[in-house]
């Protein structure tokens, strides 16, 4: 599988902080990567210069061999990259089928756009609240809703920050099919603090730490490194054993 | 085109044109003038509902496009004695001017509150500066700009390409009246398209718009300057209908008014903004007419009665009574 993302020596910092200092990181085409590491590791920090929110002090982002480092966010979202914030966002005033009609119109001509949505609505689970204002949904929803918006164009690359986060269990659950669904057809990177939901869908996982990453492994070998025990699991790792 | 689909959309239309028609056959011809202006600023006001209610751009110097098209048609019909050029003209205008603005600001990632800021200014600019266009200097061919005093003897509509045939007052008022309602209609089909359902998104949620690969910056632009040429439009029909045309157009008690009219009709509608300038309007003038009570003091107190009461606006608040009383669709 060729390498389709790739970062050169990414640094950001704000002030004399380091969020993101120095990070080489690689995605596969057809791989499913997994960031984590605790509050303030920079996994954010990272995911928001991948997106294009904002910019690297230095360094270099490619996607498909094409320098993105200095591109905006539509511009990155238009290469087929799907992109979902920490924080559901969401357009608030419409309607959970008209966001997901804005969403379809930027690929498709209307009455292609209204089949998509109306499909994507059965398959988020969410038909019955297609007229609710999407400003008055519950967390969860408002996540699956924008989980529906990215993956309505067919997104050769997903990006998802958090995306279980606020969910119950059953919708976590929910997600984690969903994702299962597509592996292998799309690329996905999450950040995710959710561990049990990294467990069962991580393949290969990158722990940050301090701004650098510090291990890139299987979440098996993940949590047997005493390092990224130390430095993140602590005693939720050894619980986890 | 979607809303041409919808029978209400026609249903309207059709009701409208009619009531334009048949209202000088029933009134005397000071209201008939009154109802002229009214239009006029009402498009004013609907200028504004578009890129604030719609587009969510807080352009609170809307009325610097009114006056730039105002003085524009002024300029040109005196020179040339013919509106026939000078209404394109005033139009095209404001929409240069917003392209200008409208570029270093969107493009330059100005955030909405110095926008707002930004935008004010502008009319106060052209205040100032007109107010002090009173030497021989400011003389443009047969025109002059004329200062605090403004440009006397404008020349009303004519047919196109006809100088002779100048409207006549009932004239003016169904010119101004039935291009209010065209421009509405026109506006109503451009917020159902693509265009106008990425502006409400923009508007809602500028980074989930760039993040689903929608340029937010273009959409603003587009119908900033869209709204600016509707402004310059009722800026000629106002030069017109008044004969002059004078530095009031810039001030800030002007534009205002108009922030005003959106508030009191319903923001994020079409219908609210000319509503709410009809009604301001028809009350302003009725009670300045009775000479009880200051139409100033007046107008305060009703405006802060009404934000108390229906804080969204006349027509949002009856739309939603409406709507829970007969569940429909459409867009009012």
């Amino acid at each position: 599988m060729s390498v389709i993302l790739q970062t050169s020596e990414l640094w950001r910092t704000f002030g004399g902080v380091a969020a993101v200092a120095g990070v080489n990181f690689e995605l596969r085409e057809g791989e499913l990567r997994c960031l984590i590491g605790a509050n303030g590791a920079g996994k954010s920090t990272f995911f928001k210069m991948l997106t294009g929110q904002l910019k690297p002090t230095s360094g270099r982002i490619t996607l498909y061999g094409k320098d993105i480092t200095h591109l905006p966010s539509f511009a990155i979202a238009r290469m087929g990259v799907g992109i979902k914030t920490q924080v559901p966002n969401l357009f608030n005033g419409l309607s959970v089928r008209e966001n997901l009609l804005v969403a379809a119109r930027f690929r498709m001509p209307s009455t292609l756009a209204a089949e998509a949505a109306d499909a994507m609505l059965e398959r988020i689970h969410m038909t019955e609240q297609k007229d609710v204002l999407a400003g008055s949904l519950a967390h969860g929803h408002r996540q699956w809703v924008e989980l529906g918006m990215i993956l309505i164009n067919d997104p050769k690359l997903v990006l998802l920050d958090e995306p279980a986060a606020g969910m119950t269990a059953g919708e976590v659950e929910r997600t984690i099919s969903l994702l299962e669904s597509m592996r292998g057809k799309r690329s996905f990177i999450i950040v995710e603090h959710d561990m049990h939901f990294i467990r069962r869908i991580a393949e290969r996982v990158t722990v940050f730490h301090r701004g650098r990453v510090l291990v890139e492994d299987t979440m098996e070998e993940i949590v047997r490194n005493v390092e990224v025990r130390d430095a993140y699991l602590g005693q939720h790792g050894r619980e986890a054993r | 085109m979607i809303e041409l689909a919808r029978p209400g959309f026609w249903i309207t239309a059709v009701t409208a044109a009619v009531l334009v028609l048949i209202i000088p056959l029933v009134t005397e011809v000071y209201t008939l003038y009154n109802l002229t202006v009214f239009a006029v600023l009402a498009m004013l006001a609907l200028s504004l509902g578009l890129v604030w209610g719609i587009g969510g751009i807080l352009a609170l110097g809307q009325s610097a496009f009114f006056g730039i098209g105002a003085y524009v048609y002024a300029l040109i019909s005196v020179n040339l004695a013919d509106s026939t050029l000078a209404v394109p003209a005033a139009m095209l205008a404001p929409l240069l001017v917003a392209v200008l603005i409208g570029y270093f600001t969107f493009f330059g990632r100005i955030s909405d509150v110095y926008f707002a800021v930004i935008s004010l200014t502008i009319p106060l600019i052209l205040l100032s500066l007109i107010n002090s266009a009173s030497g021989p200097a400011y003389q443009f061919g047969k025109a002059h700009l004329g200062g605090y005093n403004g440009i006397p003897g404008v020349p009303p509509l004519n047919i196109p390409f006809d100088p002779s045939a100048v409207l006549s007052f009932e004239g003016m008022y169904y010119v101004s009246a039935l291009l209010l309602l065209l421009v509405y209609l026109i506006l109503r089909v451009l917020v159902a398209s693509r265009f106008g359902r990425v502006v409400e998104a923009v508007r809602e949620n500028e980074l989930r718009a760039e993040l689903l690969g929608y340029d937010a910056r273009y959409y603003k632009l587009g119908v900033f300057c869209i709204g600016a040429a509707i402004a310059g439009l009722a800026g000629a029909l106002y030069a017109a209908w008044g004969a002059s045309v004078g530095p009031t157009v810039f001030s800030l008690s002007f534009t205002a008014q108009a922030v005003v009219w959106v508030l009191f009709g319903g923001l994020g509608t079409l219908l609210g903004p000319i509503v709410g300038c009809f009604l301001v309007q028809g009350l302003s003038t009725w009670l300045g007419s009775v000479s009880r009570i200051s139409p100033e003091i007046a107008l305060g107190l009703l405006f802060i009665i009404a934000v108390l009461l229906v804080p969204n606006g006349i027509v949002p608040s009856l739309r939603d009574r409406l709507k829970s009383t007969f569940v429909r669709g459409g867009r009012i």
